[in-house]
């Protein structure tokens, strides 16, 4: 009987589009082919248009079938045991040399889509639990150095240098300390918080691991969002296991050190993934913003010493103490050292991840990974950063992706969402919409932002509408001024940019010769 | 029988499971409408006196967050995706497709008891986007077509044979 190693992702992508349904079909009709099957759930390799992604080992390499549907199995399994498979409509070759991911560096998702995500083998066979060993061979300080001279940032959005943040805990004296994982990846546009807890799971387990070691602390929460519910049934079948292999809980490798670890979900509140409101609703409480200082580093959650990181910026760190920071500080350009994983989203016809060190540009990224938009139109506006990240019109597409250069333009990088709209699209109706989403998911507790969102979206409607126009700009403006300078966090101190720069860099869109839906809301 | 209900036997049974530990509300709150669906009020109360908190405090944690609902959803929960990445790609059209499919709006459950709609801001499968979840399901690239194929089938009951 002929043998085949067959790999169909199980992500939340690819099973949104059938890949399930596809690793059923293959099951059933290996017999009557009279194929041998070993078939492997694998996480997504991140080149989502072409999910779901069928695999096949040939020799000692992956060959691709992409986008595959259930109708299409039948017609793959005659080809494999013919061995005509390179004839295949849907065969792309073999996977490593897809352009896509051949173009990128990845460090962070090295493993995403090659290793079985719930397998501690094919993980330890792919250097995983490497920097953990080593984290436990030297002292605390020794492990912050090595993250301080890596020069990792947070990824969630605020660029905040890691390897500071931790030595401010480490150095805070008590006997309990926490770290925690903000898997709150809210803003639009992204998705690279979800690919690691779902494509390499004890990559995240091993950082948080190893940052309780840096600074003493025994206790971790990761906290999900509930509109995840693979990436959370993966996680916690990943801490089971890692338990049950002496990575994680009492005596870690008979080290003699503990580090217990827990998956604790949100509940739809946008506002939880600032860090400190997230650290309220980890406490149980409603997700108010706290007012800082005190820094969670000092008094975090239940008023310990606390880190509290993003999903990427804890996956970075076992590559860090296991190559080295050096290794990774080598990578990026200026202040922005290693990679960011990028994520190409919305209207695009090659959608997916893309892990480049800093420095690439917009351009680049949306023209040549991306190939330009899913629907065939010209790109209009980029926004960049998520929900509270600036829209860029076509003049700025050039500007280097790295942190400075884009806040020294009023736009942010955030956590590289990237989402690309056609000309279809009518920016006074995104403006609105983005003064609407803060009316939604304001916290409540500054002003400028709880009712400032609710006077924005009448005001934009007020534009929309042709009423006094000119005078209702300005009063924007000015509205656009006290959230930014009037609100404790990003909610109400950001939500400004994507308004103005869709103000100032799509002016027809607020004429209303062009709003043809003026004063109507989108509800 | 002590007078008490399936209901609370069961919210008993999850607080029970939660109480003694470190910032237990959020998943006893979860664990109670994993089970029963939603939050019911008789709830709050038997919260409020295992975490000696007041029943405004919990009543203020529910509905802070637009994950807990106090009232039954429908047998199917369709949630729809609102945020940009899914604009970008037609959700608009898509989201009053399925409000006039339904014929219901946001918060709403039809009348047959069948659906609840509600509105997400984000799946995380951005790339595929106009997306709905319903219960734990994400499907990607919805079109208004494929909407109906999927409402059809979840309406369409399989004909029992004698």
């Amino acid at each position: 009987m002929n043998h085949f190693k067959l790999f169909v992702p199980k992500d939340t992508t690819s099973c949104s589009l059938g890949a399930d349904q596809i690793a059923d079909s293959i099951l059933e009709k290996a017999e009557q082919y009279d194929l041998n099957i070993e078939l492997t759930r694998n996480g997504s390799r991140g080149l989502f248009w072409l999910e779901p992604l069928v695999e096949v080992e040939i020799g000692q390499k992956r060959m691709a079938f992409g986008s595959v549907a259930t109708a299409d199995v039948e017609s793959l399994l005659t080809d494999l045991k013919t061995g005509e498979f390179a004839q295949h409509p849907l065969f792309l070759g073999e996977t490593e040399e897809i352009p896509y991911l051949k173009k990128q560096q990845r460090i962070t998702f090295s493993r995403a889509g090659i290793t079985d995500p719930l397998s501690i083998d094919d993980y330890q066979n792919h250097d995983g639990f490497k920097g953990l060993e080593k984290a436990l061979s030297v002292s605390s300080q020794e492990i912050v150095n090595e993250v301080k001279e890596s020069g990792l940032r947070g990824r969630g959005g605020a660029a905040f240098p890691t390897g500071i943040k931790w030595q401010t805990v480490l150095d805070a004296p008590s006997d309990q300390k926490y770290i925690v994982c903000n898997a709150d990846e809210g803003d639009s546009g992204t998705f690279a918080d979800r690919m690691v807890m779902e494509a390499d799971p004890y990559m995240l387990i091993e950082g948080m691991a190893i940052a309780g070691l840096a600074v003493g602390a025994d206790q971790g929460y990761i906290y999900l969002r509930s509109e995840y519910p693979m990436a959370q049934q993966v996680l916690d079948e990943a801490i089971n296991n890692a338990i049950k292999a002496g990575f994680l809980g009492e005596n870690i490798l008979n080290s003699g050190k503990t580090f217990h670890l827990e998956v604790r979900l949100g509940a739809g509140a946008y506002i939880c993934g600032e860090e400190t409101s997230l650290l309220e609703s980890l406490e149980g409480k409603r997700g108010l913003v706290r007012a800082k200082p005190p820094l969670p580093a000092l008094e975090g959650l239940f008023g310990q010493p606390t880190i509290v990181n993003n999903v990427l910026s804890l996956a970075a760190v076992p590559f860090i103490l296991a190559e080295g920071g050096k290794a990774y500080g080598e990578y990026g350009i200026n202040r922005s050292k290693g990679t960011l994983p990028f994520q190409l989203a919305g209207n695009i016809h090659q959608g997916g991840l893309i892990e480049l060190p800093f420095g690439y540009t917009l351009r680049q990224l949306v023209e040549e990974f991306g190939q330009g938009t899913a629907s065939g139109r010209p790109v209009k506006a980029i926004q960049v950063g998520g929900p509270l990240g600036a829209y860029l019109p076509e003049s700025q597409w050039d500007l280097p992706l790295d942190y400075e250069a884009f806040s020294a333009e009023g736009a942010v990088l955030g956590h590289g969402g990237i989402v690309v709209f056609d000309d279809s699209v009518d920016m006074s109706e995104q403006a609105r919409f983005s003064m609407e989403f803060c009316t939604e998911e304001s916290c409540g507790k500054c002003t400028p932002c709880r009712i400032g969102s609710t006077r924005g979206v009448e005001v934009i409607d007020r534009i929309r509408s042709g009423e006094n126009s000119e005078a209702n700009i300005e009063l924007l403006h000015d509205l656009c001024d006290t959230m930014e300078f009037g609100s404790l966090c990003a909610m109400g101190g950001m939500t400004p940019f994507p308004v103005r720069s869709a103000v100032s860099h799509f002016a027809s869109d607020f004429t209303p010769a062009t709003s043809q839906t003026g004063g109507q809301g989108n509800d | 029988m002590t007078g008490m209900t399936e209901d609370s036997s069961i919210i008993t049974t999850v607080i029970k499971s939660w109480h003694d530990r470190p910032g237990a509300l959020l998943p006893i709150l979860h664990g109670i409408q994993d089970k029963l669906g939603y939050i019911p009020s008789e709830a709050i109360d038997l919260i409020a006196s295992a975490l000696r908190q007041t029943k405004a405090e919990i009543h203020g944690v529910i509905s802070f967050y637009h994950h807990f609902r106090t009232t039954p959803p429908g047998n199917h929960q369709v949630q729809v995706c609102r945020a940009e990445a899914c604009q970008a790609r037609g959700s608009r059209s898509l989201e009053a497709h399925i409000k006039k499919k339904l014929s219901v709006d946001y918060h709403q459950t039809t009348m047959d008891k069948e659906f609840s709609l509600d509105a997400v801001y984000c799946l995380g499968n951005c790339a595929c986007g106009p997306n709905i979840r319903i219960s734990n399901e994400i499907h990607g690239r919805v079109s208004n077509e494929r909407f109906d194929e999927l409402v059809d089938a979840m309406t369409t009951r399989p004909l029992e044979l004698q």
